[in-house]
């Protein structure tokens, strides 16, 4: 394939959403990219830092997504070009600052990509951003494909630029993370030196003009998508229903009329423009016909406003129907799927709809519920988070005053699944809210509260919105241990590097943003561990926890198993003493695969004892503790 | 332009497995390769928490007229590549019909709940019947065995797309898609890359479907 940094107008490429959000950036001439870290919108970042030397750009992981939309702005108000992006759990931390540059306004065109998550695939909600767009009250695109996806992030540029504010492209994971055919533009090459116009202010005083500005931007913007090229009708003059898509669901649309083979009865409206709404273009498109059926990812976003513009017109009051998620045609929750536009479609026009014989059916569902059955995701053999979780299950057991974790988002929230973790997690928020909450958990002694405590939380969260918690626990002299689970990666979202680890985004070497340092700096009592020391680390979280003598920080620092080179020879040889273990005659009720459950040990059913699986093991050694009758062997294997 | 001629148009692949085994690689292979032929190419990828050992797939939809979405309707799977028997079966209840194509290693990869004894790994001679049951025509293959004998596991995903483009499913010659690997890989990693695309393709060739 040619360079994403290739000027190679009208040639075809095969690339990832992600990466055609990227080269819309590219053609664009953007200057400046900046990102936290997360799926599905890490790959722009990515492949914009893979080209930064070659493209003269400057690319930058920010500590969070709100410093991020800080550090793209700065950029715009210099008179550069820049793109900011992350997923729609990060549109929340960035949101205030979001909330007041649309108001103080920007001069070179800057962009945000907002990547949702619907079903949730890699995230823990599967919130959609676009009622929070409409409410910032900027303009919003929503692209189907990798092409559109370029094509509109290279427009929005321009479209930021003719208005003085930010555009949002709202991507979701069946775009971000589909690849397909794209066409390449040119590469638009701009040497614009960064200078701050002194002579302009970019705040938000004074407050009512601005807003009035804002609205009056947003009356521009209308006009300009009444007549954009990314909304378009297809189908016959006068259709006897028709499907208005935006984003993933247009091109759902477009195979459920195929498959039923609706295309003289059904056609389709692509909406690339949602907010603000085209009124007079949707108000021609309803006057085709008098049934509408609203294809979107999540929630009835379009579908509401849609029913404003029907409402105003006088379209509805005809007795026309506007079918979607409020009628119960589609799912409000969940992913959008060729499967729900067939269902929607077959309900609504009667066309029959056999997708395959009943015999094939029944053995299908034959072999399912004989076979098949599921793979859960559990912690890696030689993660670092088991051995921790691990003592701190014992360390609680031990304390016997109904300890719990205070929870955050990474690997550890594996904790949470029942196949592999130990559940002892019992509340998990956002970012940094392990510490928020266990810091409020800590004032609550004078009601009577005595559970102790443990707020855990990632090397990267730590960074990125754990400071301030930890801050306000020492502040207001709270009682809690606040864990730090240092793996030296954002593991969970592919091992991005952060302060903590001395690279930047371009691999390059970076200063090391010391945690221990920082903790000092806030008079904060902290001890470092290394988890594989579970008998020791108990001991001492055990004291740790019946000593309520305000903030402490336990640091338990060892790198993801997943980050040993595959070459690497493992620390020790594990295996179990087949004479020792005494299998299901123990009473232990296989307690090794039972309890402690890391995938390389195994039940071996034929000689009902334990084994260890050598292809799955790394030899960490962890498990010779765990075992009542002592019956898991290790020897060094290095010397 | 595109040549030859898809069986099918859209033509729906579903390349599937367990996360590591390197199914994202396959399809964006097979895609990169028919996308230089001149196809209208999309490559749905869903992953979730995949690279901690679970279930994954890849949707490939094919056209010489017009770009399809990222998901393959129920049922609707011309082909399935299954890197791993289990999966195999898993995507066929979803996706499969009587004419379905499959092409299946038969090396299985135990999910952790069975090494620990609280669920049991299907019978395998039971597994086999099931895919040769929902299958139109099918090719069972060991590319794990294979793989293992180039000297690395790894190579499985390598193996199993030999077997694809042996199967002449897909209107792409050998020498086309080995392009495609010697593109994707650096020269000194190539020479057993090559020789697993070798081995699965002369494997289907020789064979035939079961």
């Amino acid at each position: 394939m040619v360079a994403l940094t290739a000027n190679a107008a009208g040639k075809t490429e095969l690339l990832f959403g992600n990466e055609a959000i990227a080269r819309g950036a590219l053609e664009a001439g953007v200057r400046v990219a900046a990102s936290y870290p997360g799926t599905p919108s890490s790959e722009i970042l990515e492949n914009l830092a893979a080209v930064a030397e070659e493209a003269g750009l400057y690319v930058e992981w920010s500590v969070n997504e709100k410093v991020a939309v800080e550090v793209g702005t700065a950029a715009s108000v210099a008179g550069l070009r820049a793109i900011i992006s992350f997923k729609h759990e990060g549109l929340n931390v960035a949101l205030d600052t979001l909330c007041h540059v649309n108001l103080a306004g920007t001069k070179g065109g800057l962009v945000v990509v907002v990547c949702d998550d619907p079903a949730g695939w890699s995230s823990p909600s599967e919130n959609d951003s676009r009622a929070i767009i409409q409410w910032l009250n900027v303009p919003l695109l929503e692209p189907s494909t990798p092409q559109e996806a370029k094509d509109m992030i290279r427009w929005a540029f321009e479209l930021s630029e003719q208005i003085g504010t930010y555009c949002v492209v709202r991507s979701c994971t069946r775009v971000s993370h589909t690849t397909g055919t794209v066409i390449l533009g040119e590469i638009a090459s701009r040497d614009t030196l960064a200078y701050f116009d002194t002579s302009r202010l970019f705040v938000f005083v004074p407050i009512v003009k601005k807003h009035a500005d804002l609205l009056a931007k947003v009356a521009q913007v209308k006009e300009i998508f009444e007549k954009s090229q990314f909304n378009y009708y297809e189908g016959p003059e006068q259709p006897e229903l028709m499907i208005i898509s935006s984003g993933s669901g247009r091109l759902y649309s477009m195979e459920a009329v195929e498959y039923l083979q609706l295309e003289k009865r059904v056609g389709i409206v692509h909406l690339g423009t949602t907010w603000p709404v085209p009124t007079k273009f949707l108000e021609r498109q309803l006057s085709r016909t008098s049934r509408v059926l609203v294809v979107e990812e999540v929630d009835p976003f379009l579908e509401r406003n849609l029913k404003v513009v029907a409402g105003d017109s006088g379209w509805l009051n005809r007795g026309h129907v506007i079918y979607g998620k409020a009628s119960g045609h589609m799912k409000p929750f969940g992913e959008l799927s060729p499967e729900t536009v067939i269902n929607a479609l077959v309900r609504l026009t009667g066309v029959r709809h056999e997708p395959r014989s009943k015999e094939y059916d029944k053995r299908a569902k034959q072999a399912a519920k004989d076979l098949v059955i599921g793979r859960e995701v559990m912690w890696c053999p030689g993660c670092p988070h088991r051995a921790t979780f691990w003592t701190i299950k014992n360390a609680f057991r031990l304390d016997g005053r109904d300890g719990f974790v205070s929870g955050d988002i990474g690997c550890y929230g594996l904790d949470r699944r029942g196949a592999g973790g130990y559940l002892i997690t019992k509340i998990a928020l956002a970012m940094g809210s392990g510490t928020g909450v266990g810091s409020g958990l800590g004032k609550l002694g004078q009601f009577g509260f005595s559970q102790p405590v443990i707020a855990v939380c990632g090397d990267s969260t730590f960074y990125h919105a754990a400071i301030p918690a930890l801050i306000n626990a020492k502040y207001n002299r709270s009682h809690v241990i606040m864990m730090i689970l240092d793996n030296s990666a954002t593991a969970m979202t592919g091992f991005q590097p952060h302060p903590g680890v001395g690279v930047n985004a371009l691999g390059k070497a970076a200063p090391v943003v010391d945690i221990e340092g920082l903790c000092r700096g806030l008079d904060i009592p902290l001890e470092v561990m290394d988890p594989f020391d579970i008998t020791e680390n108990t001991k001492r979280l055990v004291e740790l926890m019946s000593d309520r003598n305000g903030v402490r920080v336990v640091i338990m620092r060892r790198p993801c198993a997943l980050l040993r080179p595959p070459d690497e020879k493992p620390p020790f040889k594990v295996w179990v003493d087949t004479l020792k273990c005494r299998g299901d005659e123990c009473g232990c009720a296989r307690y090794c695969v039972r309890v402690f459950k890391c995938p390389a040990i195994v039940w071996d059913r034929t000689r009902g004892r334990a084994q260890i699986d050598e292809a799955v093991c790394v030899g960490c050694g962890v498990c010779t503790c765990i075992c009542p009758a002592s019956a898991i062997m290790k020897e060094p294997l290095s010397e | 332009m595109s040549e030859g001629k898809l069986f099918v148009d859209p033509l729906n692949i579903i390349v599937c497995g367990v996360g590591g085994q390197g199914n994202i690689l396959v399809a964006r292979l097979v895609g990169r390769s028919l996308a230089k032929r001149g196809y209208i190419v999309t490559i749905g990828e869903t992953y979730g928490a995949s690279q901690r050992g679970g279930d994954v797939m890849s949707h490939i939809r094919l056209s010489a007229r017009q770009r399809y979405g990222p998901l393959i309707p129920p049922g609707g799977a011309h082909i399935v590549l299954g890197l791993e028997p289990l999966e195999t079966v898993r995507i066929l209840v979803d996706y499969g019909n009587p004419q379905v194509a499959t092409i299946t290693n038969t090396h299985p990869i135990l999910p952790v709940t069975v090494g620990m004894g609280v669920t049991q790994y299907p019978d395998y001679d039971e597994l086999r019947q099931a895919i040769a049951q929902l299958s139109g025509q099918v090719w069972f293959l060991d590319a794990t065995e294979v793989a293992l004998c180039l000297g690395s596991v790894r190579l499985t995903n390598v193996v199993m797309l030999g077997a694809l483009i042996g199967s002449s499913l897909l209107p792409i010659t050998e020498a086309q898609l080995e392009e495609g690997i010697k593109e994707r890989f650096p020269k000194d990693r190539l020479k057993p890359i090559l020789e697993a695309f070798s081995k699965g393709l002369s494997y289907t060739r020789a064979t035939g479907c079961a």
